[in-house]
């Protein structure tokens, strides 16, 4: 059975007014306009990864990390605040399959991995800065990086 | 890929690959490198087979045959293990960022 989140989160967070989440009514779609073996794919995942140095994310946080698409496991770490993370500091790719996309473009199963994937802090409560802070710099750089499609994995 | 289905249905992304897992495991066990792979072909796949805007694929794979008990426990009061102490965290995060320091 599935997990009912938005009941369980009015519950756990019953202390504040509910959370209004959102409700949309239509949509969005693009045609995928060739073959996954030949499509250009960019990995994302609201996991909280940073990569070597990079800062740490906080709260409210619409900021963004850029990883190389051949980082070593190594030299990612994990800051967020939702999910509990021991697992995604052991394994990255439990939040963040950067090397099973790696090996899908190295089989071919995928044209080729965008270089770089990035990550992102989903703890915002603000759709709003989401939408108008968060979303536009991500389509810029898929724009400019020329992706067929983006893998979005939450955590 | 999603693991919670009622946000993404009431969100409605052009597509989705639902995974029953508990959160902070959206594409598999760690160390498990054979269910990740599973986990992300099925997704590739999902987007070519995908056509009807909105529609979510759901697999088939269970966490633990031997462990349902986080499907109850999990998201509720007292379910997240406690947080280090800011110090420590300030601690790790100097060392973290003094490691790659030319």
């Amino acid at each position: 059975m599935p997990v009912a989140y938005i009941p369980r989160t009015r519950e756990l967070y019953s202390d504040f007014a509910p959370y209004r989440w959102v409700v949309n009514e239509s949509v969005p779609w693009t045609p995928l306009r060739k073959p996954i073996a030949q499509a250009k794919i960019a990995l994302m995942s609201s996991g909280g990864i940073m990569y070597r140095e990079q800062p740490r994310f906080h709260h409210e946080d619409a900021s963004y990390r850029r990883i190389p698409k051949d980082a070593a496991r190594e030299d990612l770490y994990v800051w967020h605040f939702g999910y509990p993370t021991a697992d995604a500091e052991k394994d990255p790719n439990c939040v963040f399959p950067l090397e099973r996309m790696r090996e899908l473009e190295a089989a071919r199963v995928i044209g080729e991995l965008s270089d770089p994937a990035f990550s992102f802090m989903g703890g915002i409560y603000s759709a709003r800065k989401v939408r108008d802070e968060l979303a536009p710099h991500i389509v810029g750089e898929l724009r400019r990086a020329h992706v067929d499609a983006f893998y979005l994995v939450p955590a | 890929m999603t693991s919670a289905l009622d946000i993404t249905q009431s969100v409605k992304p052009p597509r989705a690959v639902f995974l029953n897992f508990p959160l902070g495991h959206q594409t598999g066990r760690p160390d498990d490198p054979g269910i990740q792979r599973q986990i992300v072909r099925d997704a590739m796949r999902a987007f070519e087979s995908i056509s009807t805007p909105g529609e979510i694929v759901r697999l088939p794979y269970l966490w633990d045959p031997n462990d349902r008990a986080w499907e109850t426990q999990d998201y509720t009061k007292g379910w997240m293990p406690g947080r280090p102490r800011r110090e420590d965290a300030d601690a790790a995060e100097a060392e973290r960022v003094a490691r790659y320091a030319k």
